[in-house]
C-alpha cells in the first residue's frame, strides 16, 4: 500500500476516535496522539523521499497511486509527491502539531474544535499529494470550510462577520479556479485523445494561447485569494484577529499556503505562456502587497492584526518569487512558504498564549513581560529575529533566495520591483523591534502581571516544535532547498521552454 | 406480459386501489392504522421497480419504456417513498387522521400522472400524465384546510397550474397544426424552425417553466410553498420538479433536438435570469420555507446548464443532479419538517443555537445545505461540478462563471442557516425533543445518500449507460 494514504487515512481515524472519546482529557489525548503519529509518517516519508532520491530514483514523482476514479470523465485518484510537495506536508504535519498543544485549554465543544480542526488538516494534506486537478480541488474545499465553523464558533470580536467574510472570498477564489481548471480539463487534449485532469499530462501538452491568457488570471487569482494576493487580501487581517489560535497558526501557517502552491503547480505550471504574457500584472500588484503589508502591520496595535499583515507581506513575497520564473527565486518562494508557515504559527501560538495571561492583545498595554514569562518572551524574539530575516534563522535563507533570484533578471522592471519588495524587509524590522521593545521590555506596567506564570508544559511543546523548526532550516537549510530545487525541475523545464 | 411494460405505473395503481377499497371499510378509528401497511406496501413496489424487465412501446407508441425512463422512475419512487416517511409524524395529527387515506392516494396519483409523462410517446400522453401530476397536487397543497396559508396554496396552485397548462396545450396545438402528428418520433423529423414552430416552442417553454418554477414564472412558488404543509412542499420542490426537468430535458434532446440553436438562447437566458433571482431572493428570507423555496428556483437555474450543453455528458449529469437534488432537499426539508411539527417553527431565526441542543438534525441539516451549496466531499460538489463541466464543454465559460459566482451567493444564504444553528445563541433555544422513528429513518437515507452518490462513483456511470441514444 503507499504510505501516502496513511497521510489522509491517520487523520479519518483520530476524528472516528474522537467520536468515541468521553470527556475533554481524552478528547485532547485522541487529538495529540492522532497527529503525533502524523508527525512521525511525514517524517519518515520525507526520510524516505529522500534516500529514494540518493539512491538514484530520479522519476519525476515519488509514491505514485493512480486509480480511475469517474471513468467516463477520465477522473483519477492520483496521488504522489516530489521534492516540493513532500516539503509542503511536512510543514503541516508540524504545525497541525503544534496547534492540537496550543489549543490544549480549549474547553467550549472541544470535541467539535478537534474534528473541524484535524478535517480541516486532512483536506490540506490530500491537497497537496494530490496530482489530479479534480481531487486537489475538492481537498482544496475541504480544507477551507471547516475555516467557517472554526471561526464563528470558537472565534473571538467581529466573528460571525469575519468568518463570513473569510469564507466567501476563499470560496469566491476557489468559484474562479473551478472555472479555471474546466478550462485546463477541456483544453487537456487538442489532438482529439481523451480529456484529462491529471497534471502531469497536462503539463505536456500545448494549451492554446488564447486559452492560456483568459484561464491563467483565472487560476491566479482564484489561488492568489488564498495566498493573499493584493488587493484580494481583505478576509487576511479579520479572518486571523477573530479567529482562535490554533485556527490562526493553521491558517496562517499551512491555509495559506495552499494558494501559493496552486499557484505555482497549476497556474504557472500549466499555462507557462500565459504566466509569461501576464506576469507583470502580477508582480506589480505582488510587490504592492509586500510592501502594503509590511506598512500595515507598523500601522497596526493589536498582536494578531500585526501578524496578520506580516502575513500577507510575506505571503505576496511567495507569490512575488514565483513569478520570477527561475530557479533560484522559486525555491526562495518554496522556502518562504515552509518558514513563513513555521514562524507565524509560532507568532500566532505565542499571541494567544500572551493573551490568555494578559486579556489584552493591544501592544500598547503590555509591557515588561519578559520579567515574568521568560520562555514565551524569548520564544517571540526568536520568532521576531527569524521573521525580519537575521541569518541563521530560515527567514534569512528564504528571503535571501528570492532577492538573489529575482535580481538576476537583467532588466529594469524586475530590478526595481526587487528593491521595492526588498525594502520591506526594513518595515518589517521597524515593527518586529517596535512590539518587542514595547511588549517584553521596560517596567511592569499592570499589577496584575506580576502574577503571569511562564508557559505550561504543552506550551512550551508546542513552541518548542516550531523553533526547532525554524532553527533547523536556518542552520541547515541545504538537504532543505536542494529536495526543493529538485523538485522544481519539470517546472522550471516547461518555463525555458515557453520562452522560446 | 406486455403489461410487464407499464409495471411502475400499474402496481401503484393497484395500491392506490387497495388504499381506496380498504379506506372505505376501514372504521374512523382505526384509520391511522393504514400507514405503516401503506408504507410497506409503497416500499415494495419501490423495490420491485428495481428488478430488470421488458422494456418497448405499447398503444402504438404512445406509451414507451427504456432502461432510461425506468431509471428516471426509480429516482421518483425513492425519492417519494423518503416523503412518505417524513410525512407520518404530521398525518398523525390529531386534525389530520381523518384523511391519512386520501394523502396516500393523491399523492400516488401524482406520482402515477409523472412516470405517465417520463413514459410518454407523444404529446397527448405527456399532457395527461402532466395534468395528473398537477391537479392532486392542488388538492394536496390545501390539505390543512382549516388554515388560511393553505387553502390560499391551493388555490394559487390550482390557478397557476390552469394557466400555464392552457399555454403549453396552446404551443402543442401549435406544433401539431404545423407537423400533423403529437407523436414525438414524427415531431422530430417535421420540426424546422419554422415561425410558428418557434412561437409554439416558446409557448410549449413557457408551459414547462411555469412548472420547474423557472424565472420569469416563478412568482406563484414562494406563496405555493410557505402555505402547503411542509411535506407537499418538499414534494413540490424535489419530486414535481425533478419529474419535470428530466421530461422537459429528454424533450429538448429529442423532439426538439434539431432545433437546438432555437432553443440554447432561450435556455441560457433563463438559466442566469433564475440562479441570480431565485438566490438575490433567497437571501432575504426568513422563513424556512420561503427560503428554500427560492433555493429550489436558484438550483433549477443551475440544471439548466447541464441542459443546454445537448450531450451526454449533460443528460447523465442532470439525472444524476436531480438524484443528488432529492436527496439534499429532501434531507434540508426533512429537518424544517420534524422541528416545524414538533415545535411549530419555521423561521431561520428560531434555529438560533440549535446545535447545543439537537446535534443530530443539526448535522444533517448542515450536511444538506453544504450539498445544495456544492460543498465536498457530500454529493451536491459532485453534481455542481459536472453541470459545470457540462456546460464547459460547449465552451460557454461566461455561463459557467456567472453560475459559480452564485454558488458563492448560494453558500452565503445556507451559511446564514447554518450560522444560526452552530454559531449563534439564544436564550429560548428549540429544546431537545427525539424525533420519530420514520422521520430518522427519511433522515438517514438521506445521509446515506448525499455521502454515498457522490464518492461511489459507479452510480455516476450505472446512470451515464443508459443515457443518449433514447428513441
Amino acid at each position: 500500500m503507499n504510505i501516502l494514504f496513511l497521510l489522509i487515512i491517520i487523520p479519518v481515524l483520530t476524528i472516528i476516535g474522537i467520536l468515541f472519546t468521553g470527556d475533554n482529557k481524552q478528547v485532547r489525548v485522541v487529538s495529540a496522539i492522532g497527529m503525533t503519529f502524523q508527525l512521525i509518517l511525514s517524517a519518515i516519508i520525507i526520510l524516505w523521499f529522500l534516500a529514494e532520491r540518493n539512491a538514484g530514483n530520479t522519476a519525476e514523482i515519488l509514491f505514485a497511486s493512480n486509480y480511475v476514479w469517474y471513468e467516463t470523465l477520465n477522473i483519477h485518484f492520483f496521488i504522489g509527491v516530489d521534492g516540493v510537495s513532500v516539503a509542503m506536508i511536512g510543514l503541516t504535519s508540524i504545525v497541525i502539531f503544534a496547534g492540537i498543544f496550543a489549543s490544549w485549554d480549549m474547553d467550549d465543544l472541544p470535541r467539535e474544535f478537534f474534528i473541524s480542526l484535524i478535517l480541516l488538516s486532512a483536506g490540506v494534506f490530500g491537497f497537496f499529494i494530490s496530482l489530479d486537478l479534480f481531487t486537489m480541488f475538492l481537498f482544496y474545499e475541504i480544507a477551507v470550510i471547516p475555516m467557517y465553523l472554526l471561526i464563528g464558533i470558537w472565534g473571538s470580536g467581529p466573528r460571525h462577520y469575519s468568518a463570513m467574510k473569510l469564507t466567501l472570498m476563499l470560496m469566491g477564489g476557489s468559484a474562479l479556479i473551478l472555472v479555471g481548471l474546466l478550462g485546463l480539463y477541456f483544453n487537456s487534449a487538442p489532438d482529439g485523445g481523451p480529456l484529462t485532469f491529471d497534471i502531469l499530462e497536462i503539463s505536456r501538452v500545448q494549451i492554446p494561447m488564447n486559452a492560456q491568457l483568459f484561464f491563467f488570471p483565472l487560476l491566479f487569482v482564484g489561488f492568489g485569494v488564498l495566498g493573499a494576493l493584493f488587493p484580494f487580501h481583505t478576509w487576511s487581517p479579520d479572518g486571523h484577529a477573530s479567529a482562535p489560535t490554533a485556527v490562526s497558526m493553521l491558517h496562517a501557517g499551512v491555509l495559506m499556503k495552499l494558494g501559493g502552491y496552486g499557484c505555482y503547480r497549476v497556474a504557472v505550471f500549466l499555462l507557462p505562456e500565459g504566466a509569461h504574457e501576464l506576469a507583470w500584472i502580477f508582480i506589480i500588484l505582488t510587490a504592492i502587497g509586500v510592501i502594503y503589508g509590511a506598512l500595515g502591520a507598523i500601522w497596526q496595535k493589536d498582536l494578531k492584526y500585526i501578524n496578520a499583515y506580516s502575513s500577507v507581506s510575506h505571503c505576496a513575497l511567495v507569490l512575488f518569487a514565483i513569478l520570477m520564473f527561475n530557479e533560484t527565486a522559486m525555491t526562495g518562494a518554496i522556502m518562504q512558504m515552509i518558514s513563513h508557515g513555521i514562524m507565524t504559527a509560532l507568532f500566532f501560538a505565542l499571541i494567544g498564549m500572551i493573551y490568555g495571561r494578559t486579556h489584552t492583545r493591544y501592544v500598547n498595554e503590555m509591557s515588561g513581560l519578559m520579567k515574568v514569562m521568560p520562555f514565551l518572551a524569548v520564544a517571540y524574539v526568536v520568532g521576531g529575529l527569524a521573521s525580519l530575516g537575521l541569518p541563521g534563522f530560515s527567514g534569512f535563507v528564504a528571503e535571501m533566495t528570492i532577492f538573489v533570484g529575482a535580481f538576476q533578471h537583467p532588466d529594469i522592471f524586475h530590478r526595481v520591483v526587487t528593491l521595492i519588495a526588498a525594502s520591506s524587509i526594513v518595515a518589517t524590522a521597524v515593527y518586529i523591534l517596535r512590539v518587542v521593545g514595547m511588549m517584553l521590555f521596560g517596567k511592569i506596567n499592570n499589577p496584575d502581571y506580576e502574577l503571569i506564570t511562564d508557559a505550561k508544559w504543552y506550551e512550551r511543546l508546542s513552541t518548542g516544535t516550531l523553533i526547532f523548526g525554524i532553527t533547523a532550516i536556518g542552520i541547515a537549510p541545504l538537504w532543505l532547498s536542494n529536495m526543493i530545487t529538485a523538485g522544481l525541475g519539470p517546472v522550471i523545464h516547461k518555463l525555458l521552454l515557453s520562452m522560446n | 406480459m406486455l403489461m410487464l411494460i407499464m409495471r411502475h405505473e400499474l402496481l401503484l395503481v393497484l395500491i392506490t386501489v387497495i388504499l381506496l377499497l380498504v379506506e372505505i371499510f376501514l372504521p374512523a378509528d382505526r384509520k391511522q392504522k393504514i400507514i405503516l401497511p401503506a408504507l410497506i406496501l409503497f416500499g415494495v413496489v419501490m423495490i420491485l421497480g428495481f428488478i430488470p424487465g421488458p422494456t418497448g412501446r405499447l398503444f402504438g407508441g404512445m406509451y414507451i419504456t427504456t432502461p432510461l425512463t425506468l431509471l428516471m422512475k426509480n429516482i421518483l419512487t425513492v425519492g417519494v417513498f423518503i416523503v412518505f416517511l417524513q410525512s407520518v409524524d404530521w398525518l398523525k395529527k390529531e386534525e389530520n387522521r381523518e384523511k391519512i387515506s386520501e394523502y396516500f392516494i393523491l399523492l400516488l396519483s401524482t406520482l402515477i400522472g409523472m412516470e405517465y409523462m417520463l413514459s410518454s410517446g407523444d404529446f397527448l400522453m405527456f399532457y395527461l400524465g402532466l395534468e395528473l401530476a398537477t391537479i392532486p397536487l392542488a388538492a394536496l397543497a390545501a390539505f390543512e384546510r382549516f388554515k388560511e396559508k393553505s387553502a390560499e396554496a391551493g388555490v394559487k396552485l390550482i390557478f397557476t397550474s390552469a394557466l400555464s397548462s392552457g399555454i403549453l396545450l396552446y404551443g402543442l396545438s401549435m406544433i401539431y397544426g404545423t407537423v400533423g402528428t403529437l407523436y414525438f418520433s414524427d415531431v422530430v423529423n417535421g420540426i424546422n424552425g419554422a415561425p410558428l414552430q418557434i412561437l409554439a416552442f416558446i409557448f410549449f417553454f413557457a408551459g414547462m417553466a411555469f412548472k420547474i418554477s423557472v424565472v420569469p414564472f416563478h412568482l406563484w412558488t414562494a406563496d405555493v410553498y410557505e402555505g402547503a404543509p411542509i411535506n407537499i412542499t418538499s414534494y413540490l420542490s424535489v419530486i414535481s420538479k425533478g419529474a419535470a426537468v428530466m421530461i422537459l430535458t429528454i424533450l429538448l434532446f429529442t423532439v426538439f433536438s434539431k432545433v437546438a440553436i432555437m432553443w440554447k438562447d432561450v435556455v441560457y437566458v433563463t438559466a442566469i435570469l433564475t440562479m441570480t433571482i431565485g438566490n438575490l431572493f433567497a437571501m432575504r428570507q426568513k422563513n424556512l420555507k420561503r427560503f428554500l423555496a427560492f433555493s429550489s428556483i436558484a438550483q433549477a437555474g443551475f440544471i439548466f446548464l447541464g441542459i443546454i450543453g445537448q450531450s451526454q455528458l449533460g443528460m447523465t449529469t442532470v439525472i444524476y443532479f436531480v438524484l443528488v437534488y432529492i436527496f439534499s432537499n429532501l434531507g434540508a426539508f426533512g429537518v424544517v419538517a420534524v422541528i416545524s411539527n414538533r415545535t411549530g417553527k419555521e423561521k431561520i431565526d428560531d434555529y438560533d443555537g440549535l446545535y447545543r441542543t439537537n446535534p443530530m438534525l443539526s448535522l444533517t441539516m448542515m450536511l444538506a445545505l453544504f450539498s445544495l451549496a456544492g460543498i465536498p466531499p457530500v454529493a451536491g460538489f459532485f453534481g455542481k461540478f459536472f453541470l459545470f463541466a457540462a456546460a464547459a464543454q460547449q465552451g460557454l465559460y461566461i455561463l459557467v462563471l456567472i453560475a459559480v459566482l452564485n454558488t458563492i451567493i448560494s453558500l452565503y444564504y445556507y451559511l446564514l442557516v447554518v450560522k444560526a444553528m452552530f454559531l449563534n445563541r439564544s436564550d429560548r433555544p428549540i429544546e431537545y425533543f427525539k424525533s420519530d422513528g420514520y422521520s430518522r429513518l427519511g433522515l438517514a437515507i438521506c445521509i446515506a445518500g448525499l455521502v454515498i452518490i457522490g464518492i461511489y462513483s459507479p452510480i455516476y456511470e450505472f446512470i451515464n449507460q443508459f443515457t443518449f441514444g433514447i428513441y
